[in-house]
């Protein structure tokens, strides 16, 4: 098992990601889940640029990760996982590819149909309702910016959105 | 023709105080527009940039090469001829920019990638420049 984190992040590849998680846990290589950027090369130019050297970075579809995930998680070196929202990482718990993983919800930020749990973490009842899905088909499912920042439950962040 | 504008993208209070420290220190107001990430989705990002821009001669600063304000910049400018994104910016690169507005943004762009990176020195203890 070389995925050693994986995260929902709208953000996908930015700062907190690559410098935050990235350094801290020395990872080489991110693997972005995400349909519409596995599709859109000047995208992916636009998210792999500033990648610290060596670093690698590879988009796939939902369905390929599914399909090429044993590969994905033997690559050499350390990985990291990342989808945009609540939904992709849904579709892969369900598949049973996160079993026995821990995921991460780090920025989900504010809209008109979301309701505030975290200064970092905003939901609507259908993404609580994914992350209750992930949690079931994973180890479990918390919340947390930044490696040094408090790791809260996702019981705490539903209790809060109800 | 006018002036070119620029539009400082940052995360937290940074573009801010770009925006103010540049001001205090050349005098001259209203040059730089911050614009923060800070609680915005990627969406709300690009919709600001983008109407920041507002097809201007205008000159997009961001702090992080890898970080979501860079890509929401490019993204916007990606369909804009002639608006540049500068990454890394600095107050050495604002200080140059404000005083000279008149360039064109592709050429103004270039002379300030080189102003910032002569801004950032080493002044190390027992040697002499």
């Amino acid at each position: 098992m070389t995925l050693t984190l994986f995260r929902i992040d709208e953000r996908l590849l930015h700062g907190q990601v690559i410098v935050g998680w990235g350094m801290r846990l020395g990872i080489d290589y991110y693997v972005v889940v995400d349909d519409e950027l596995a599709a859109s090369e000047w995208e992916q130019d636009i998210y792999g640029a500033g990648l610290p050297e060596q670093t690698k970075v590879e988009f796939v579809t939902t369905e390929q990760a599914i399909e090429r995930f044993q590969q994905l998680d033997s690559l050499p070196g350390r990985g990291a996982l990342l989808t945009r929202g609540t939904g992709e990482m849904r579709t892969l718990a369900e598949s049973g590819v996160l079993a026995g993983r821990r995921v991460n919800l780090g920025g989900l930020h504010a809209t008109s149909e979301r309701r505030r749990v975290l200064t970092y973490v905003h939901l609507t009842q259908e993404e609580a309702g994914d992350l209750e899905a992930i949690q079931a088909a994973s180890t479990g499912v918390t919340a947390r910016d930044l490696p040094a920042g408090k790791e809260v439950d996702l019981q705490d962040l539903i209790d809060d959105l109800e | 023709m006018s002036e070119v504008r620029g539009i400082v993208v940052a995360h937290g209070h940074l573009a801010r105080c770009l925006a103010e420290t540049t001001e205090s220190i050349s005098g001259i107001l209203g040059a730089i527009q911050p614009i923060s990430n800070a609680d915005c989705s990627p969406e709300i990002l690009v919709k600001r940039i983008r109407e920041a821009v507002d097809g201007g001669r205008v000159i997009v600063f961001v702090d992080l090469d890898s970080g979501s304000c860079c890509h929401a910049a490019r993204s916007v400018c990606r369909g804009v001829p002639e608006v540049p994104v500068v990454s890394g910016v600095n107050v050495p690169m604002l200080l140059d920019f404000v005083f000279h507005r008149d360039m064109e943004p592709v050429e103004l762009a270039r002379r300030l990638v080189s102003k910032g990176q002569s801004g950032v020195v080493a002044h190390l203890p027992g040697f002499s420049s």
